[in-house]
Order: structure tokens, then C-alpha cells, then sequence
């Protein structure tokens, strides 16, 4: 059973076609990884998949709940798919245990002392028990990221969605978001992740996917991408990406 | 010769003045509760709600921010009767000051409403909050917070312009200052305790704002413990 299927999406931003019917289907705890140039039409695809973006046409069907052109139940959806942002977005005036109860409490109605048990579970899992009581601009910017990733984790998703989540990142703390989110992929979660981290998409990803204009030019196991690309487009865009 | 100040007479009448005073705390008091509830709502559903709420925020706030308050308090207080409406002159003075704050506070919360970044509000919406969940839970603090200057600002005008509810003899303080005046002719004495007496009233409430301020925006981050030790090694080499 596919956890995820696009299935024919459309997307246009006035009259620019930014996703010419695309069709994606990922498996229960798959890691799909997402490459492309930018304008290729990959954060879009993952923020139609949320229902942050409204498709023009085709449908979407995620978690049991389906979005179409008319939108859908999006926030029962988003209850079950987690998303991740490249600028982080904690909640600067809440402190990070806050942060990432507050969803728990006032989404799903947990009380607080339960909120508080997942919470202080999630970030366990992210490695910054200890932080629970900072506020974001205390935290170094991977430690934000990983606290963004607990505070998705903490409404027990079924599918994760990473959109370039370590590209405003340092290089040299990257390393500890990766690492995390390699952790989530071993544990099972069914993950997209639109990533500029080629060699993390060919080591953990289990099948990536190459956009360009708008369209899923080229897919296939990671490995395979990576060492034996058929399209000369994709050949372009990984060869300075190897060196 | 000199003017000769002489307060006694006015003095004398002090008891006018608490009880003037005490009305315009009551009477701004309750404008500020019902101007910012107006504000709140305005300001949500102006950026929130479906464009003919937007709309009609927008003509309500045009109307009262190119009035002068002192024609609104007129129309208020002579016009409703003519619907039906027979209202008590600070009745009237609540209703026209409330209104007339809610449509300033209207624009003060829409422009820190609209300051949050959109990443902040997707941030909400990704995690299955609704609109308003979001306005409430993640916007509506860090939005408070760049704009409390101007707002507090705001009500400060607002305690300050409940004394042209004179001119419609509410029996706020500076009605009371006239009474007293037309009384014991001591226009000036009379005025410069009105003034103080609206001077000390600012100041409480600028207080008060402030007091709040630090409940409402606590999440300074208390220094770092390595910081406070650097400073004191500092000040230790320095002495």
C-alpha cells in the first residue's frame, strides 16, 4: 500500500507552469529523495503535498485524506504529515519544549502532562533533552533544525516531509540534522526530502527522484541515479556535484 | 500687580475633583476594554476574514480615523435618539471613545499582525492549527510585542481625549474642572490641578502598561551564567 500517491498534479503560479503533471507514488517507510536546479518545481511539489500550495489539477492522496484542485480535509492531513522548513520557523517567544508541545495541546487535544511526556521523548530522540527549556535564539542553528524535526515528530506522523532543511545551515552542522534524520529513516518513517545533499540522498535516500521544468525527468534507486544517470540533463546537474 | 495664586477655593471643592477623576478612570476604562475588543476583531478579521468583512472593517476604519472624536460624540449622543436609542451622556462618551479607539487600534494590531513573517504562519498551518489557532497560539504575542509602543501610545490619547466628554456634560474630570471653575472663578488654579491630576492618571497607567508589557513579553532569556562571570573577572581586573 502507497503511503503517498501524486497522482497527475498541475500547478501554476499565475500564468507560469511550475509542475506539469507530475505522478509520485512512495511506500510505507520509504526515503524519497528529490534533487533538481532551482525553479525545477521540487519545494513546490512537497508544499502541494501539505496542501500549502492549491493544485490546479490532478489529486493527491496521503494518509487516507485527498487533496484535489477544490483542496480537501487539509487539516486532518497536516495532522499526519509532518513538514520540515529550511528556515527552521521555531516560535521565537515560546521555549523549545513549548514549542513543540504546543501542536500536541492544541491540535490534537492532548493535556499537558502527556504533551509534555512526547515532548520530552522527541527531543531525546534529536539529541537536546537538555534544551527544553531554551528559547530558539539560545540554540545554534542545527540545534533549531532538530528541534523544528521534534516538534513534527511530537503529532506521531506517517509521513515526513524535509524541504532543503540543512541549506541555511553552516556546513559544518549539517552533519548532526543528517544524522538525525538518517535515525528517522532507519526507525521506519516514510520521509520526502527536496535536498541539495547529494551524498546523503544517495546514501540513505532508497530511491531518488530528478526534477526539471516542472516534471519528473528521471527516478530510479539512488544508487543507480547517482552512477549511472540516463538523461544528459541529469548528467549536467550531477557531474559538478561528484567532482 | 502680580497674580496672586490661590488654590484654597479650589481645594475646597476637592472631593469634585476625586469624583471627576474616579469617572474618567471608569469611563476610559471601559472604552480601552470595548476599543480593543473592537481592534482585535477588526484587525483579525481584516486580515483573516473574507474580503466583505475586510471591506467593511475598512469603511468603519476610515470613517473614525477621518473624524474628529468630539463630532463623533456629537452624532452619537444626538443622533441615536432619533433611531431610539436614548443613552446617558457617558454612556454615549463610552460608545464614541470606543469606537473611535477601535478603529486606531484596528490599523496598530493589522501592521504588527502583518509584520509576523508568512514561514512563522506556515510553521502553524504545517502542524495542523487552524487560522485563528495560529493567530492565536503564534502570531498574536511576537505581534504585540513589536507593536506595544504605538498601541500603549494609543490609550494614553484615548484617557487623555475621554475629557472632551465634557462637552456633552459626562461627569468626567474635566467637566468637573468647569464646575469648579464657574464656581470659584480660579480658571487657572483650577486647571493646573486638573492637569496633574491627568499627569498622575498617565503615569499609573503608563505603569500599569509597562507591568503588563513584562508579563506579556517575559521570554527574555535570563543571562548566561558564563556571561555574568566574564563581566565580574572584567570589573575584578579593571578595579
Amino acid at each position: 500500500m502507497s503511503a503517498l500517491h501524486i497522482n497527475e498534479i498541475k500547478k501554476y503560479f499565475g500564468s507560469l507552469l511550475v509542475l506539469d503533471g507530475v505522478s509520485l507514488d512512495i511506500a510505507q517507510s520509504e526515503v524519497v529523495a528529490v534533487i533538481g536546479r532551482s525553479g525545477s518545481g521540487k519545494s513546490t511539489m512537497l508544499r502541494c503535498i501539505n496542501g500549502l500550495e492549491k493544485i490546479q489539477s490532478g489529486s493527491i492522496e496521503v494518509a487516507g485524506h485527498r487533496i484535489g484542485p477544490q483542496g480537501g480535509d487539509l487539516r486532518s492531513l497536516r495532522k499526519e504529515v509532518g513538514m520540515v522548513f529550511q528556515s527552521y520557523n521555531l516560535f521565537p517567544h515560546l521555549t523549545v519544549l513549548e514549542n513543540v508541545t504546543l501542536a500536541p495541546k492544541v491540535v490534537k487535544g492532548v493535556d499537558r502532562e502527556e504533551a509534555e511526556e512526547i515532548a520530552h521523548e522527541v527531543l531525546r530522540r534529536v539529541g537536546l533533552a537538555e534544551k527544553s527549556g531554551a528559547y530558539a535564539d539560545e540554540l545554534s542553528g542545527g540545534q533549531q533544525q532538530r528541534v523544528a524535526i521534534a516538534r513534527s515528530l511530537a503529532m506521531q506522523p506517517k509521513v515526513m516531509l524535509f524541504d532543503e532543511v540543512t541549506s541555511a545551515l553552516d556546513p559544518e552542522l549539517t552533519g548532526e540534522v543528517l544524522k538525525t534524520m538518517e535515525e528517522l529513516a532507519d526507525a521506519g518513517m516514510t520521509m520526502v526530502l527536496v535536498t541539495h545533499e547529494m551524498g546523503f540522498a544517495r546514501q540513505v535516500a532508497d530511491r531518488t527522484v530528478f526534477m526539471h521544468k516542472g516534471k519528473i525527468w528521471e527516478q530510479g534507486a539512488s544508487e543507480d541515479v547517482f552512477a549511472n544517470p540516463q538523461t544528459p540533463e541529469l548528467r549536467n546537474f550531477i557531474a559538478p556535484n561528484l567532482k | 500687580m502680580a497674580y496672586q495664586m490661590n488654590f484654597a477655593p479650589v481645594m475646597a471643592l476637592a472631593p469634585q475633583l476625586a469624583e471627576g477623576a474616579l469617572n474618567t478612570l471608569i469611563l476610559s476604562g471601559q472604552a480601552i476594554v470595548a476599543g480593543l475588543a473592537i481592534g482585535v476583531v477588526g484587525a483579525v478579521g481584516r486580515t483573516e476574514g473574507p474580503r466583505w468583512l475586510g471591506r467593511a472593517v475598512g469603511v468603519y476604519v476610515e470613517l473614525f480615523r477621518n473624524t474628529p472624536l468630539l463630532v463623533q460624540l456629537f452624532l452619537i449622543f444626538f443622533g441615536l435618539p432619533y433611531i431610539g436609542v436614548r443613552l446617558s451622556a457617558n454612556a454615549a462618551a463610552i460608545i464614541a471613545i470606543a469606537l473611535n479607539l477601535g478603529a486606531y487600534s484596528t490599523e496598530i494590531l493589522r501592521a504588527g499582525l502583518q509584520a509576523i513573517p508568512r514561514t512563522q504562519i506556515e510553521a502553524g498551518l504545517a502542524l495542523g492549527m487552524s487560522r485563528l489557532q495560529v493567530v492565536r497560539y503564534v502570531v498574536i504575542v511576537p505581534a504585540l510585542r513589536i507593536i506595544y509602543p504605538a498601541l500603549t501610545g494609543q490609550l494614553t490619547l484615548t484617557l487623555l481625549g475621554s475629557s472632551i466628554a465634557s462637552a456633552i456634560s459626562a461627569t468626567e474630570l474635566t467637566a468637573a474642572g468647569a464646575r469648579i471653575e464657574s464656581t470659584t472663578f480660579r480658571s487657572l488654579e483650577t486647571f493646573l490641578c486638573i492637569a496633574v491630576i491627568y499627569i498622575a492618571m498617565t503615569f499609573t497607567f503608563r505603569f500599569i502598561y509597562w507591568l503588563i508589557g513584562l508579563w506579556l513579553f517575559r521570554r527574555k532569556a535570563p543571562p548566561k551564567p558564563s556571561l555574568i562571570a566574564d563581566v565580574t573577572e572584567v570589573s575584578r581586573a579593571g578595579a
